[in-house]
C-alpha cells in the first residue's frame, strides 16, 4: 500500500501562537552535569539575522542510544529526551542546552561521529532545511564518519562542525550565499 | 531498524519559489547534500506524555468566554505512507481568530484581536492515529507578498510521527475557497498533490445545531515496502 504524502507548507511567521515551549531549549535542565550550550544565528542571504525561523534538533545521549524503541541497541533509559526546540530572537540567535551524544554504529559498518540532527523552519521556507551539527573536540571520529567524508571540500565540510566559543559551542546557519550551511536531502 | 522511503519527487514545493517573496534571500543555492538513513533519522521524538493538558485540543474553551466566528471541529488520522496509523504522536495546530488575525505582536492586519481566543492547540493521536480539535473557523488575511495580497483561510498543523524523517510541517485550507488561485504559499505546491492539503466538509462530522466538521487525513513519509510487497503492488 502507499498512500501519497501531505506536502510541505511554510511554519509562517506567527508560530510562536501554537509552538514555542518553556522548556523547549532544555534538552537536558539547567545544572545538569556535563550539559553544553549550542547555539548561533541564522542569516540569510543578505547577512541580515532571521528572526523568525524555529530550530529544532534530536540526538542520541551520550551513550549512543535515542529516546526510541526502534533504537536496536535498545532505547536509552537515561531518560534523555534528546530533542531541543528554540525560536530565534531580535538578533536571530538560537541555543540550546544539551549533553553531547555518543558515536553511532552504522549498520553494516562503520561508525558515525557524534551529532546532533537539525533543522529549520522559517517563513520562507517551504519546507524545513535538513543539516548537522558535529562536534569540534572530535577530530578523528569526524575523519572517519560517513556524511563528512562525502563532502570533497573541506572548507564546506568544516560548516557542519561546530566551532569553540566561551563555555559552549557556536553553530551559525547560512542559509544561502558564500557561506551557505550544507543542507542535507533525507 | 526500520527503513523510509525517500522523499516522493512531486509532493513538496521547491524551496525556491519567485511567487513567495520571502523565499528569494532564504533559499539555499547550493544542491543539497543526500544522507542516507541511518539511526538518527530512523529515529526520532516521541513527545506528548505530560505536555497535552485535556482540554488543549478544544480552543474554544481556553478564555472566560466563547470566541466569535464559525465553530468548527476538525477531524483526521495521521497515517504513513505505508497506511499504518501513527498512534500517540503529538499534533499541534496554531491560527488566526475568525477575523483573520493572529496572538501575535508581528500581525499588524488592523481586523480585531478576540479576547477569548489564542489560536494555539495540541492533541495526541489516539491508537487508530485520529486527532479532533473544536475551533473556530480562521479567516483570511491581507500580507504583503505582492500588492492586494490575502491569505486563505488556513490552520498551520505541526507534526512528528515516530522518527526524524517524518517531521512535517504544513497547513490545512477549507473546501472551494476562490483565493486558492491566487496564493503562492499554496500554489507552490505541485499541482497534482495540492488538493491533499484541503480538508473536505463531512455531515457524518457535523454536530447538529452546533458546529460543522471538516476531515482532513494526514500522510507521513512511508516505511519501505519489502520486495515482496511491491510485487504485490505492481499487480
Amino acid at each position: 500500500m502507499r498512500l501519497p504524502e501531505t506536502p510541505s507548507q511554510t511554519i509562517g511567521p506567527f508560530f510562536a501562537v501554537g509552538l514555542p515551549w518553556p522548556d523547549g531549549p532544555d534538552v537536558v535542565p539547567a545544572g545538569t552535569p556535563g550539559a553544553v550550550l549550542i547555539g548561533g544565528q541564522v542569516i540569510d542571504g543578505a547577512d541580515d539575522p532571521v528572526t523568525d525561523a524555529l530550530v529544532e534538533t534530536w540526538q542520541a545521549d551520550p551513550d549512543g542510544r535515542f529516546a526510541h524503541p526502534d533504537d536496536p541497541s535498545g532505547p536509552a533509559t537515561s531518560g534523555f529526551r534528546g530533542f531541543g526546540r528554540c525560536a530565534t530572537d531580535a538578533e536571530g540567535r538560537w541555543a540550546i542546552r544539551t549533553l553531547k551524544p555518543g558515536p553511532l554504529p552504522v549498520p553494516g559498518g562503520g561508525v558515525e561521529a557524534p551529532h546532533l540532527n537539525l533543522s529549520v523552519f522559517a517563513r520562507g521556507l517551504l519546507n524545513r532545511l535538513v543539516t548537522r551539527v558535529y562536534f569540534p573536540d572530535e577530530a578523528g571520529a569526524n575523519a572517519a564518519d560517513p556524511l563528512l567524508a562525502s563532502i570533497a571540500d573541506p572548507a564546506v565540510r568544516a560548516r557542519l562542525v561546530a566551532v569553540a566559543d566561551g563555555d559552549g559551542l557556536r553553530f551559525d546557519i547560512h542559509l544561502q550565499g558564500t557561506l551557505e550551511t550544507p543542507f542535507l536531502a533525507i | 531498524m526500520p527503513a523510509y522511503r525517500p522523499e516522493d519527487p512531486g509532493t513538496h514545493p521547491p524551496l525556491d519559489f519567485p511567487g513567495y517573496r520571502s523565499t528569494r534571500l532564504r533559499h539555499p543555492q547550493q544542491p543539497l547534500v543526500p544522507l542516507p538513513h541511518r539511526l538518527t533519522e530512523v529515529t526520532g521524538p516521541l513527545l506528548g506524555e505530560g505536555r497535552v493538558a485535556e482540554t488543549d485540543h478544544d480552543l474554544t474553551v481556553q478564555h472566560a468566554g466563547e470566541p466569535l466566528g464559525e465553530r468548527i471541529t476538525v477531524t483526521g488520522r495521521v497515517l504513513a505512507g505505508d497506511g499504518r496509523p501513527v498512534p500517540g504522536t503529538l499534533v499541534e495546530v496554531w491560527q488566526a481568530n475568525a477575523g483573520g488575525r493572529y496572538r501575535h505582536d508581528g500581525d499588524h492586519h488592523p481586523a480585531p484581536l478576540d479576547p477569548n481566543f489564542s489560536g494555539g492547540g495540541r492533541c495526541l493521536t489516539d491508537a487508530e492515529g485520529r486527532f479532533r480539535f473544536v475551533t473556530v473557523k480562521p479567516g483570511a488575511y491581507p500580507w504583503k507578498n505582492h500588492p492586494n495580497a490575502w491569505r486563505p483561510a488556513h490552520i498551520h498543523f505541526s507534526l512528528f510521527g515516530r522518527a526524524f524523517v517524518q517531521r512535517l510541517i504544513t497547513q490545512m485550507y477549507f473546501p472551494g475557497d476562490p483565493l486558492f488561485a491566487y496564493d503562492p504559499i499554496l500554489q507552490s505546491v505541485p499541482e497534482a498533490a495540492r488538493e491533499r492539503l484541503v480538508s473536505r466538509l463531512d455531515m457524518d462530522l457535523t454536530t447538529p445545531e452546533w458546529a460543522l466538521g471538516y476531515r482532513w487525513d494526514i500522510v507521513l513519509r512511508g516505511r519501505q515496502a519489502t520486495p515482496l510487497e511491491d510485487e504485490d503492488d505492481d499487480r
